[in-house]
């Protein structure tokens, strides 16, 4: 862990946030994902990193049972257009306090409808892995406080 | 001797002008301030006589189209022939992608290519994925009769079409078909196989069908063995390092691994009994050129060198156009901004530079708004006019290797050289690139390069303006992003699908894909009844299935 996550992190006691990061759909391009997922690793979070090409299905069940706070889902062609059926999937698993957040290109008349289907973050190229660690940091703790009932 | 005015200096001379300027620099604010390239090498503020004395000239750099080929692979280059312009397009229904080809076919083109939906890469029929993802990036192709709309009017037998085309090469496969229906010989039909490398699909770029390696690594040699026998316009094999560049690898690193992809292809080959005389010559290279502009150029210039003595000494090819190493280059996407994004259209131009003056064949420029989009007509015209201007208007191409005999060029291709070869030393040492990736050393020291890189642009060590330094507040919604696909076309596009399976003759493709099946049990040449599945009525989706079931199940190599 580092330094500034231990001191952001403050409670010694709470795990690490648990991010699932993966890839939808069709296309394999996987730099994004494995750059975040080792960054954030670094970052002294828990990641669980799938390969590409994963099932909408088996990303809720991966989620579900490693008790992941966020899923970071990486585009880089179209696949971010089944981002919306991740998050109904989700809703209806009763999963639906998992954070979810988008990262690659995404059209700018895309961010909205992901947004609008519950999604809480859409990264573009060229944000800072810290800002997108802190976020994750902070939607972690939104994701404990809406599964505890305590507010964060 | 005679040397009236002394002008030329004296060995000792030099080397005493050398130390003063050393002496100069080192108290300067700028002797603190350490360059490392992409690749890893350290690069000094000066390169001089001392670094590369030209003695060695005949052998490091020789003729143009001469061993061992550093200032390029033909005697007059771009003096003479200019670099093919052959731009990327894939989109939507087959006749979206015709009327976008005849658009550029009206335009001059004589190179085409042709980039299928992201679902025909995963090996899937249009009827088996998410509806929203089809042909948002590539044409949905999936039978011959899909081909036939996507080629009509395209006289197939003047022009020169690079498919984007995974193993098992079913587009290929509809090509020609298309030109049997047509009357065309298949002697006539040219162009690229671009995607076969399928080594770099494992590590890098994941765009395969999900067939087990091993028999990709059959398919591909019989593609190969095919092209040689019936197609002897067709490059049948395109060994990638753009996708392992842009996945990450240093330019030095993406140069290593895809010669190593190489050597073993050529082995494979060798080990079925071709010879290397006959297959070397139509091996084409796709590279990344990044914006790391001395660095690309250099590493050209010795991936020729190093290919041309492999080629010769260990492959033992002994035809000249054995040696040579022709590559298509496409600018990095990777060094694109989503920030600032007309900014992109510098970027290009200096990464196209650098691709010209490394002695490319052919490009691809990418589209200024590749960072939030599949490009739109508007960005994909102005990169089309970027190449134009830089080979009409800049006077590039009147000099054949213009950089050759700069002091820094030929140190840095000579340590750019040492560099590769070491790397590639490295993957003879793990027992060849397909024994290197099943150990996840290439996938591990791509990652590690991917962040390393990320991490030198977090710290600002490596400027990216608009990112990390120079920014500006601006809206991402006044550039506009090209529109998905009408989903009415989408739809007519499944029906088509499936009036052509209600109307093909089941027992023909049963039969097809029976013979397709029991040659993956045995030794016969899969891409024949690959060719012959086509032409009986199979669908991509159904020949790909049928393969993996015989050859088995294969994943992405991943090594986070």
């Amino acid at each position: 862990m580092s330094d500034e996550s231990r001191a952001q992190g403050g409670l010694r006691t709470d795990p690490p946030p648990k991010v699932v990061v993966t890839k939808i759909g069709l296309d394999g391009h996987d730099r994004g994902s494995r750059v975040i997922a080792a960054s954030l690793r670094d970052a002294g979070m828990e990641v669980v990193y799938t390969p590409p090409w994963q099932d909408i299905a088996a990303v809720i069940k991966l989620a579900i049972e490693e008790d992941a706070d966020v899923i970071g889902v990486s585009s880089l062609a179209s696949d971010h257009l089944l981002v919306p059926k991740l998050m109904a999937g989700l809703r209806k698993a009763g999963a639906g306090d998992v954070q979810v957040v988008v990262g690659g290109i995404v059209p700018p008349g895309d961010e909205k409808q992901l947004l609008d289907a519950g999604v809480a973050r859409v990264f573009h190229p060229g944000t800072s892995l810290q800002v997108i660690a802190q976020a994750i940091r902070e939607l972690s703790a939104r994701a404990r406080s809406l599964r505890t009932g305590v507010p964060s | 001797m005679n040397q009236p005015f002394q002008e030329i200096p004296s060995q000792e001379d030099s080397e005493q002008a050398a130390h003063r300027w050393r002496g100069a620099f080192e108290a300067t604010p700028a002797a603190a301030r350490r360059v490392v390239n992409r690749s890893g090498i350290e690069v000094q503020p000066l390169y001089t006589p001392q670094d590369w004395s030209g003695t060695a000239y005949a052998s490091e750099l020789g003729y143009p189209g001469e061993f061992p080929y550093t200032r390029g692979i033909y005697a007059s280059m771009h003096r003479g022939r200019s670099w093919t312009q052959r731009q990327l397009i894939g989109l939507g229904a087959p006749e979206d992608y015709n009327a976008r080809l005849k658009e550029m076919l009206a335009h001059g083109a004589t190179a085409i290519s042709l980039i299928p939906c992201n679902s025909v890469f995963r090996g899937c029929d249009a009827d088996q994925v998410d509806l929203e993802l089809l042909g948002t990036c590539g044409t949905v192709i999936n039978t011959v009769e899909d081909m036939e709309r996507a080629l009509a009017g395209v006289p197939l037998d003047r022009i020169s079409c690079a498919l984007n085309d995974p193993s098992p090469f079913t587009l290929l496969a509809m090509v020609l078909a298309v030109a049997r229906r047509r009357g065309i010989a298949w002697t006539k039909i040219a162009g690229t196989s671009n995607q076969s490398d399928c080594i770099s699909h494992y590590v890098a770029n994941h765009m395969f069908f999900r067939l087990a390696l091993g028999g990709a690594r059959r398919l591909l040699i019989d593609h190969i063995a095919y092209a040689n026998e019936f197609l002897p316009a067709w490059n049948p094999l395109s060994v990638v390092g753009q996708h392992m560049q842009q996945a990450g690898a240093s330019p030095a690193e993406a140069m290593a691994f895809t010669l190593s992809s190489a050597l073993q292809y050529a082995e494979d080959c060798r080990a079925r009994g071709m010879d290397p005389d006959a297959f070397l010559p139509r091996f084409t290279f796709f590279f990344d050129v990044s914006i790391s502009f001395f660095e690309e150029i250099a590493k050209f210039r010795a991936g020729r060198r190093i290919w041309a003595r492999l080629c010769r000494e260990r492959v033992g090819a002994r035809d000249p156009k054995s040696w040579r190493l022709k590559f298509h280059a496409q600018t990095s996407g990777v060094d694109l901004t989503r920030q600032q994004p007309l900014n992109n259209i510098a970027r290009v131009t200096v990464q196209a530079i650098a691709g010209i003056f490394g002695g490319l064949q052919s490009l691809h420029t990418d589209a200024y708004d590749e960072a939030f989009s599949v490009p739109s007509a508007d960005a994909a015209r102005i990169a089309v006019a970027s190449q134009n201007i830089l080979r009409e208007e800049a006077h590039l191409t009147d000099v054949i290797d213009p950089l050759g005999g700069s002091y820094y060029v030929e140190a840095l291709t000579g340590e750019m050289e040492r560099r590769i070869e070491d790397l590639m030393a490295a993957i003879d040492a793990a027992g060849g690139m397909y024994a290197a990736v099943e150990k996840g050393i290439v996938q591990r020291r791509i990652g590690e390069s991917a962040l390393a890189f990320q991490k030198r642009v977090e710290s600002g060590e490596q400027t990216v303006v608009g990112v990390n330094a120079y920014r500006i507040e601006e809206s991402p919604e006044q550039y506009r992003a090209l529109e998905y696909p009408d989903r009415a076309r989408i739809e007519a596009q499944l029906g088509r699908l499936a009036a052509f399976k209600a109307r093909r003759s089941a027992a023909a493709v049963e039969r097809a894909l029976g013979d397709l099946g029991r040659a993956a049990q045995g030794r016969g040449n899969l891409f024949a009844l690959v060719v012959d599945a086509v032409e009986a009525g199979a669908t991509h989706g159904e020949i790909c299935a049928r393969l993996r079931r015989e050859l088995g199940l294969g994943q992405p190599l991943t090594v986070v």
